[in-house]
């Protein structure tokens, strides 16, 4: 078995996926020992550490070095290695920030020609999840430069969540049981990013959206959580029930739910090897968009885009480190993994689509965030409009520029809700208009937060600059040229970046600057403790330099070009091999100027209307009353779904209810009436006839024997009379007959 | 010669009278007497016979034996017509009529 011939990426991988899951089974089991309900952070952290080297050490091998020692020619190599026509094309995919390589080459380090893998398959079946003939389900592992970084960046949050909750939740009445959850979302979210099969990815999917379910209503007895933790359950299944439609429709295809066999199978079809099945009469080309859409449902709901975004505010009902790890870092963000997944499967309709939605998931999120007055809504609603942005860039073929902002917006964004938690933490109050002024007492939440909001905000020289930088440019080459629809995600990403400092600006001028508004709470205030504050530096550090910086650290390469994407098949397949070009320098520099400008623009407005008060954001209110109350009632989704799905789904429950008391109880209860009938039929016979006959033998021997008693009369004489007279006719019988 | 048919004659003739009188009679001692003669009736048929088929003494044994019953018989009888007097101030036999329906 040369699961572990290779050294060291199958036995860390292992370890990975198994070590959480060991620690969530430690906490689950022993939950009543002293131990583990006063120290349940112990196990968890030191699973979640060595998780986190493993991952290190996963990516040092399979990217950096490796990387490294085939930095001559490696594209030859790890092709040849696999039987594929060596073409080096990987080393073009390095070629800039805003690549547009759409040829069918294969990427070195992608789905395609992963560094590691390790699948059942191989191995005849033999550890094979499913086998019934005609369904198989491998098990397998595939470890390229997306799974590597990915696993870098969960464990590396989850492992600062881990510590930041030991603080955070000290004192909670279930502190292991929290530890356990964690653990068991580590399990799947690692999961989720190692398996090579859509199938199990799936199950992990599921087994995410499970733990979130749990952490949101972490605190069941308040009245909120219960009710969030729902929602946000229902709402996934929504898009899960679409996603899982999907993945049929890609196992009709082709016959199998395993990623690289789908991915060699599109490939031939891109090559016009082959032909993609037919389905119900389809043609190619829908058939592979209404299954791409399918497939986008999930990450729809998942990672909150419009008009699926509701749960994600609501999930704030969480406790805070939760926020960061689940709703902020890396379960939301396990739809734009997905999508960035199976990218090379959507069509350029499909595509659209996810732009689409990203844009206008970017733009309403942001513009709810303005007027937001909890801290962690909104930054909820920021995080939407960030998820919205990498959809958007994935949607427009930026697909390193999206899974890159995904990387930098994990560090920031868990960094921003660590803060609020902090923040939280010390004042006891989610609710901005009580607090302020906080900047003297909380130095260390302030700074790092100040840092990550102009990471956020994709301020120039903070991590989240770069990648929105590259987003935006993806979105420029993708609609110069076209019509003007095509030009509006590029302007709402440029536009959408004021907005964000603007809201980011608020919410630190509310948290942090002027006078305290609630004095009582403002006197309690203090700087939370090193395992809070450790977290948040760590974090603020990761969003200032290291992965944003256009530095080739990773084996002589920058972080984005690692994430080269793979070809579009499904675009070749159907003939729209679009070549949107390069962005040259002098684009990149365009944006980097308007991008400034628009920044300034937001920052003006904010202290316009925040410092020097002319006007103030209450005359802001009053002139634009109907848009404020509109944006306040966060564009009225929720009511729109109480008045429709919420409204349909109790009607349609009634119906069923109906149906059921009247048709299916009437059905039930018909037959039992017919069987009552029935009884009633047989008890009849059995009282009729059987009884009948029995009766009939007695009245018939007791009225004979009735008769004949009377011939017993005790008299001695009769006796005699009786035995002679019968004597004397057993003679007389005897006379005649013989 | 012999004149057998006078003897089995004579012998049923008291056998019919023997019966007449035991159903008939309610005097306990009268249906002993009645229970006499079928007695010494079966006994002539056995001498009468043992005559007729050739001069063995067979019936005249089971003569002898049945008066040597016959005077048992009488003797448990009349112990048992003693207790009926003795429990009914009677030897009716109509009267123990307990066994009956």
């Amino acid at each position: 078995m040369d699961f572990f011939d290779d050294g060291t990426p199958g036995w860390y991988a292992l370890a990975i996926l198994l070590l959480p899951l060991a620690g969530f089974c430690f906490n689950a089991f022993t939950y009543r020992t002293e131990f583990t309900r006063k120290r349940g952070h112990i196990v968890p952290l030191l699973t979640i550490g060595t998780a986190l080297f493993c991952a290190l050490s996963i990516f040092k091998h399979s990217v950096i070095d490796y990387d490294a020692d085939h930095a001559g020619g490696h594209g030859t190599h790890a092709a040849a290695a696999h039987g594929a026509p060596a073409d080096g094309s990987a080393d073009e995919h390095a070629s800039g920030g805003a690549d547009g390589e759409h040829g069918a080459a294969r990427a070195a380090g992608s789905l395609a020609d992963p560094r590691w893998r390790w699948s059942s398959k191989d191995h005849g079946g033999s550890y094979r999840l499913i086998d019934t003939g005609a369904l198989r389900l491998d098990a397998g592992i595939a470890i390229d430069h997306l799974t590597a970084t990915m696993l870098v960046v969960v464990t590396l949050v989850a492992f600062l969540v881990h510590l930041y909750s030991t603080s955070y939740m000290h004192g909670d009445k279930r502190y292991s049981r929290f530890f356990a959850f964690l653990q068991l979302f580590s399990f799947s979210m690692l999961g989720l990013i190692l398996t090579d099969n859509l199938l199990l990815l799936f199950c992990f999917w599921e087994l995410v959206g499970l733990c979130s379910y749990f952490l949101i209503g972490f605190w069941f007895e308040n009245e909120d959580p219960p009710k969030a933790s729902m929602k946000a359950f229902m709402t996934n299944r929504f898009g899960d029930a679409g996603f899982l439609v999907g993945i049929l429709l890609v196992y009709r295809m082709f016959g199998t739910t395993d990623l690289s066999e789908i991915y060699s199978k599109m490939q031939a079809v891109a090559e016009g090897s082959a032909a993609v099945p037919s389905l119900f009469g389809w043609e190619t080309g829908t058939l592979l968009t209404v299954a791409g859409l399918c497939l986008f449902m999930g990450p729809m709901a998942k990672s909150a885009q419009v008009p699926m975004h509701i749960w994600l505010p609501d999930a704030m009902a969480g406790p805070t480190p939760v926020s960061a790890l689940i709703h902020a870092a890396t379960m939301v963000a396990a739809g734009v993994y997905m999508v960035g997944r199976i990218y090379f499967f959507f069509t350029p309709d499909c595509l659209a689509f996810i732009a689409g939605i990203g844009t206008v998931t970017a733009l309403l999120a942001a513009t709810i965030g303005l007027v937001h007055n909890n801290i962690k809504k909104v930054l909820a609603y920021s995080t939407c409009s960030q998820l919205g942005y990498m959809m958007l860039s994935l949607g427009v073929g930026g697909y390193s520029a999206g899974l890159f902002h995904l990387y930098t917006h994990a560090f920031f964004k868990a960094c921003l809700f660590l803060g609020a938690g902090s923040v939280i933490h010390s004042v006891h109050t989610e609710d901005m208009r009580e607090m302020g002024g906080l900047k003297e007492k909380m130095p260390v939440t302030y700074r790092t937060m100040l840092i990550a909001t102009l990471a956020l905000a994709g301020v120039p020289f903070f991590s989240g600059a770069f990648s929105k930088e590259m987003i935006v440019e993806h979105a420029l080459v993708w609609g110069f040229g076209a019509n003007v629809a095509k030009l509006l995600p590029a302007l709402i990403a440029i536009g959408g970046g004021g907005l964000t400092f603007f809201y980011m600006m608020r919410l630190i001028n509310l948290t942090f600057f002027g006078q305290p508004r609630d004095h009582h709470k403002f006197d309690h205030a203090h700087e939370s403790p090193p395992a809070m504050t450790i977290p948040l530096l760590v974090l603020a550090f990761l969003s200032l330099f290291s992965v944003g910086w256009p530095i080739p650290l990773f084996g002589g390469k920058k972080l984005p070009e690692l994430l080269a994407p793979p070809p579009a098949l499904a675009s070749i397949a159907l003939g729209h091999d679009e070549h949107h070009g390069h962005a040259g320098f002098a684009l990149a520099f365009a944006v980097l100027v308007i991008s400034c400008a628009v920044l300034w623009v937001g920052y003006v407005l904010y202290k316009r209307t925040y410092k020097e008060r002319r006007p103030g954001p209450e005359v802001w209110v009053a002139r634009f009353g109907g848009l404020y109350t509109t944006v306040t009632n966060l564009y009225y989704f929720d009511e729109f779904y109480r008045a429709t799905v919420v409204r349909l789904g109790n009607a349609t429950a009634r119906v069923l209810a109906i149906v059921d008391s009247k048709v299916l109880d009437a059905a039930v209860n018909g037959v039992g009436a017919v069987g009552q009938l029935v009884g009633k039929a047989f008890a009849l016979f059995d009282r009729l006839v059987v009884d009948g006959l029995v009766n009939l033998w007695w009245h018939l021997s007791h009225a004979i024997s009735k008769k004949l008693r009377r011939i017993q009369t005790g008299n001695l004489q009769d006796y005699l009379a009786f035995a002679v007279g019968g004597m004397a006719l057993v003679t007389l019988l005897f006379l005649f007959l013989a | 010669m012999d004149h057998l048919a006078g003897y089995v004659f004579i012998g049923a003739a008291m056998f019919v009278l023997g019966v007449f009188t035991m159903v008939t009679r309610r005097n306990a001692i009268y249906v002993l007497m009645g229970a006499e003669l079928i007695l010494n009736a079966a006994a002539l048929n056995f001498v009468a016979f043992a005559r007729h088929l050739g001069n063995r003494l067979d019936g005249q044994m089971f003569a002898i034996f049945i008066v040597i019953l016959a005077a048992a018989e009488a003797a448990v009888a009349l112990g048992i017509v003693l207790q009926i007097h003795h429990h009914f101030p009677s030897i009716d036999v109509s009267k123990p009529d307990r066994l009956g329906d």
